[in-house]
Formats: structure tokens, C-alpha cells, sequence
């Protein structure tokens, strides 16, 4: 059926847009409630976050991202995206619906557009992505040495299994978003200014991507822990909602 | 008092504490009621034994206090770190008023910090000189994303924070506990960074700057300022709530805590009534760290744990450690103190 595949392809596009904090998707994270799409192909998203006082410039990002992401499927005519459940969810919803900049959301709030915390996530994201890879090659005898000189495509041309395969996908993701540039000779393996992963210095660069990596996990626990309370919390509040029968 | 299976006391200092009210009847608007369901939520962290229905956990009283504190959690001295909440809460959220009430009914076992707001200027600085002998405060909590009129928050490098910051320093209130929350100003950047904090601990180095949840959700970031800034300390409240539900979670970053400003500089607190005592420190006490940690890191020793729990914040506030085990070498409840307690008002 038409409307089911489209359905499919709408939660698809949405699941490659991730939460900037903890780098996984708002689908993964349950933090999208409900998709819809009508007749004339105008999709609706609704979303809610952990608590009602998430960052507003965090829910700006994925609210915007989640509409671009929708978008650009090519037979979706309209995209509205809907947080609720958020202290500043009337601001957002309209500017996002309104395809504004962050700066007119929220005026005098501002100094600047979201692409300087948007590039520090992306920075973290690359971070932790590449620390994930970096424990999963040395863990199956890939040393410092290979690790400082590896090029791309000799990263792309390793085998690995499934898991390898995966962890490898999501660092070239972001290291692509980093150095859209990248040539096939470049080295692998580099911080996120491009700066090469010289044998003695590799320990305390891991040891500080390794930080970035936790930090990421905490937060993603965290959010998780709120998110799961908040539900079962307003489950209780609104037994239709969830369709529990009350016990007398 | 904690006592060690080998039968060693430990002195226990509670370095994050709170009597609030989130009642319906206090709530101002429905950003109250919203703050303290928040609050609920991070309690489900809990052991489920642990978990309170929401009413009580809106308001409870200073018996619950009493109890679930001084008599079933080990704690000698407990720091109340309030938070005051003016727009959210008709009477705030904690009431300098109540918590003093308490640390007189409690004198040798409740030191009160009191707050301030550098958005309230020249008037809030004479005012912060009158509560501070008021009410006898001995640090100050800042919580920077507190809601006051149109603005969201605030920075520790405000200009006008760095006035508070001196007269703190004249008041003798040392102890700086800082609280990063969500929606500073500009709203462009990072919500949660922890940048000021390196700014004001290298600008005050006669200041203590305590942070609290060891810079969550900036847990990478806070450690790096951390190593640099030897008077930033790590407050463990929300993250050692992590022990029951995500011990290796826990155990990293205390190794990471370990690694990068050693044990001297990491207190602890429950952050009650969010999390109560009991649960967390029998978990601490018992927690040993898994083997790749104490390869990277070194073990979480007994000295270690007793620096965490109770002798660098006894250090922080010039606790006698000698004195305070002579005093409270008996429960609460054998003590001939009950009989002072008066009902509480709720």
C-alpha cells in the first residue's frame, strides 16, 4: 500500500536526525510521538522531549532538521512539525512552520544563527563515532602505527564484520559532514581539525574523545530515564490516553 | 556515621540537600508545577523501595528529613544548597526562612548557603549582606538558569556576577556552589557550557567553586577546566544517583573524576529529596571499580571514599572531623534531641 510505504519512508527520514547532545536519532530517542499524512500528501510530525525544559536552541535544531529531513522527499507537498509538552514550544513551532532563522525566533535572544553550536556538535559527534571505531579496530589488533597512517580508502576497503561495518558508516558519515572534501588518499584517522593522530600523542587523544563518547552516553541515559518518567507520568495523569483500564 | 563492614566509622557530610515546597497551593504558574514534576522524574532513578508518591515528594517534612537523613542515611552534617525560584514559586521553592528554622532545631548537624542573583544589582547586594547574618549562610548556591522577569538565565561573568563574587569573598562565604542549567543568554550557544566557570576560578582564587553534578550534562568539559583550576571542585549529586540504575556508568566517571582532579576534590551529595542518602552510600561503600578502570585509573580506595563522603567537605567548611566523630558517635535517635522537634507546619 502507497500510504503505508510512505509512512515507512517519512519515519526513515526522520530517523537520520539526531539529538546534537547525544548524537542518536530523535527516532531511536522516542522522541517523535506520532507521524501523519493526508490525502494531499502534507505530513504532520509531532515530537516531545525528556523534560519541558530541554535547551529551546536544541528543539530549534531538530525541529528544523526534522522538517528539511521530511521535505526532501520528493512527493511530500507540506511539513509541520509539532513539539509540545515544552515551555517554549509556541515559539519554535511557529518559526519552524514559518521556516525562520533561529535569530527571529527568538529576537534579542540572540547574537547568532545555530551554526556555531551546530559545528561543536558536529565536533562531538565526530568524536565519539571515531572513538567507537577506534576501540573496535585496536581491540582486533589494529595499533597506533596503522592507526596514525591508515588512508580512507584503505579504512573503506578493511572487511569487517556487521558491527564493524556499522561503527565504520557512522564515522564516515560525520567525517564526510567535516571534510565534505576529503580525497580517497587523505588519512583516516585525524581530530576533528584535520590535525594527523601522531603515535605519542594517541593516548591522550583517546583519552579525551573517550570523555566525549561518555559524556554523550550519561546524557543519552539521562534522557532516556526523563523521557520514560514523563510518559508514565502523564499515562497516569490521562488514563485515556494511554488506554489503561482504571481498576475501581 | 557509616560503619565499615571491619566495623570503621566514616564521617558523612551530605554536600547537596532540600527541604522544598512544590505544592499545588505554592505553585505561581504552571512552570512550577512543571519544575517539580521534572524533579519527579530524575527521583525515578530510585530503587523502586526508595520512590515516594508524588504528593508527598511536592511537600515533605522535616521528619522525613530527620529520618531518611540523620537516622537511616549515615549523615553527620547535611549542606542545604536551595534554590529559590521566585517566578516559579509564590513563597520559593526552598525558603531561607524554613531552612533556617531547621538548621536551629539541628545546629550541630545543618549548615545553610544561602543564593543570590546578580540580576537584582546594587539592592540584591545588600540584601545578600543581611541574609548572609540573618540566616548565618556559609557558602552560596547559584543556580544560572533561573527565570527572573524576561530573562532566561544568567553567566557567572555577568558584570554584575563578578560584584556578587567580591562581596561573597568580603562575607567570608567562600564556598561557591554552581548549579549550570539549561537556557543562557545568548540562546545561540551551548546552553549548558561550562566556560565561565574557568573564568571566575581563575579570576577568584581565594573562592572554592564547587560544581554541582559534576558539570552534566558538560561532564568533558568540566573535567578539562576541572584539571586546570585548583579550586574547582566536582559535586557528585545526580551522577552518583547513576550507582543503582548504571553502576558502570557510575564507576566511570569517577575514574574519570579520579583521573583528572584526584580525590581530594570530589564531595559528595544526595541532592535529597531527589535521591535519599541510604541507598546511595551503601551502594558507594560497597562499589568497587571494574578491573579496565582500575587498570586505567587506579582503584577507588577506602581513603578515597572516606574523602568523598564526608573529609573534603568537612575541609571545604572547617568541620573538626576529631570533634564531629566525639559528637555524633550515636544515632540521632538516642540522642536527647527529638524532644525539640516541634510538629510541622504542613
Amino acid at each position: 500500500m502507497a500510504g503505508l510505504d510512505r509512512r515507512e519512508e517519512v519515519w526513515s527520514a526522520l530517523n537520520a536526525v539526531t539529538d546534537p547532545e547525544i548524537d542518536e536519532s530523535v527516532v531511536s530517542l522516542e522522541f517523535v510521538t506520532e507521524v501523519n499524512i493526508d490525502s494531499s500528501n502534507r505530513v504532520e510530525i509531532d515530537f516531545r522531549l525528556p523534560t519541558y525544559w530541554c535547551a529551546p536552541n536544541f528543539a530549534f535544531l531538530m525541529a528544523s532538521d526534522m522538517r528539511d529531513a521530511v521535505t526532501a522527499l520528493e512527493w511530500v507537498k507540506d511539513v509541520s512539525v509539532r513539539l509540545f509538552d515544552h515551555f517554549s514550544a509556541d515559539l519554535i513551532n511557529r518559526s519552524v512552520a514559518l521556516r525562520q532563522d533561529f535569530r527571529d525566533a527568538f529576537p534579542g535572544e540572540t547574537d547568532d544563527d545555530l551554526s556555531a553550536v551546530r559545528q561543536k556538535f558536529l565536533g562531538q559527534a565526530f568524536e565519539r563515532r571515531q572513538e567507537l571505531l577506534l576501540q573496535y579496530l585496536m581491540a582486533r589488533g589494529y595499533g597506533p602505527d596503522w592507526i596514525a597512517r591508515a588512508g580512507l580508502s584503505e579504512l573503506i576497503g578493511l572487511e569487517l564484520d556487521q558491527e564493524g561495518i556499522a561503527l565504520r558508516n557512522l564515522y564516515l558519515f560525520t567525517r564526510r559532514k567535516i571534510d565534505p572534501n576529503a580525497e580517497e588518499n587523505a588519512l583516516a584517522f585525524t581530530t576533528q581539525d584535520g590535525m594527523p593522530l601522531n603515535g605519542p600523542e594517541l593516548k591522550s587523544y583517546l583519552r579525551k574523545i573517550a570523555a566525549t563518547r561518555r559524556n554523550a552516553e550519561f546524557n543519552g541515559f539521562i534522557c532516556r530515564s526523563l523521557l520514560s518518567g514523563r510518559v508514565k507520568r502523564s499515562q497516569s495523569e490521562n488514563p485515556e490516553v494511554s488506554g489503561e483500564i482504571s481498576v475501581p | 556515621m557509616f560503619t565499615t563492614k571491619s566495623g570503621e566509622k566514616i564521617l558523612v557530610v551530605d554536600g547537596h540537600v532540600h527541604l522544598w515546597d512544590g505544592s499545588d497551593e505554592n505553585c505561581k504558574n504552571r512552570y512550577g508545577e512543571e519544575f517539580i514534576k521534572c524533579f519527579y522524574d530524575y527521583h525515578k532513578l530510585s530503587p523502586k523501595e526508595y520512590v515516594w508518591p508524588y504528593k508527598k515528594y511536592q511537600k515533605y517534612t522535616d521528619e522525613d528529613f530527620e529520618q531518611d537523613v540523620f537516622e537511616n542515611g549515615y549523615v553527620d552534617i547535611a549542606i542545604f544548597n536551595p534554590q529559590y525560584l521566585g517566578d516559579f514559586y509564590h513563597h520559593g521553592f526552598s525558603s531561607p526562612d524554613r531552612n533556617e528554622a531547621f538548621r536551629k532545631k539541628h545546629p550541630d548537624r545543618v549548615i545553610t548557603n544561602g543564593f543570590w542573583d546578580p540580576r537584582n544589582e546594587e539592592a540584591g547586594l545588600k540584601q545578600l549582606e543581611q541574609d548572609a547574618q540573618k540566616y548565618g549562610w556559609r557558602g552560596i548556591k547559584l543556580y544560572t538558569a533561573e527565570w527572573k522577569g524576561d530573562s532566561k538565565g544568567w553567566k557567572l561573568t555577568d558584570p554584575w556576577s563578578y560584584r556578587y563574587l567580591e562581596k561573597s569573598q568580603e562575607l567570608g562565604l567562600k564556598n561557591i556552589h554552581v548549579h549550570k542549567g539549561p537556557t543562557i543568554r545568548p540562546l545561540n550557544k551551548d546552553a549548558f557550557d561550562v566556560a565561565d566557570v574557568d573564568e571566575v576560578a581563575s579570576l577568584f582564587p581565594d573562592l572554592n567553586f564547587i560544581v554541582e553534578h559534576c558539570g552534566l550534562p558538560r561532564l568533558n568539559d568540566f573535567t578539562f577546566i576541572a584539571a586546570q583550576e585548583p579550586n574547582v571542585y566536582a559535586g557528585l549529586a545526580v551522577a552518583i544517583a547513576l550507582i543503582h540504575t548504571r553502576p558502570r556508568y557510575f564507576s566511570e566517571i569517577i575514574s574519570e573524576l579520579l583521573f583528572w582532579l584526584g580525590p581530594d576534590r570530589i564531595l559528595f551529595g544526595s541532592d535529597y529529596a531527589l535521591w535519599q542518602p541510604k541507598w546511595i552510600i551503601d551502594k558507594f561503600m560497597d562499589l568497587e571499580l571494574p578491573a579496565d578502570l582500575v587498570a586505567e585509573t587506579g582503584p577507588l580506595t577506602l581513603e578515597m571514599k572516606k574523602k568523598i563522603l564526608g573529609e573534603n567537605a568537612a575541609r571545604l567548611y572547617h568541620i573538626d572531623i576529631g570533634e564531629q566523630n566525639k559528637r555524633f558517635g550515636q544515632p540521632i535517635s538516642e540522642r536527647a534531641e527529638p524532644a525539640g522537634i516541634t510538629a510541622p507546619v504542613a
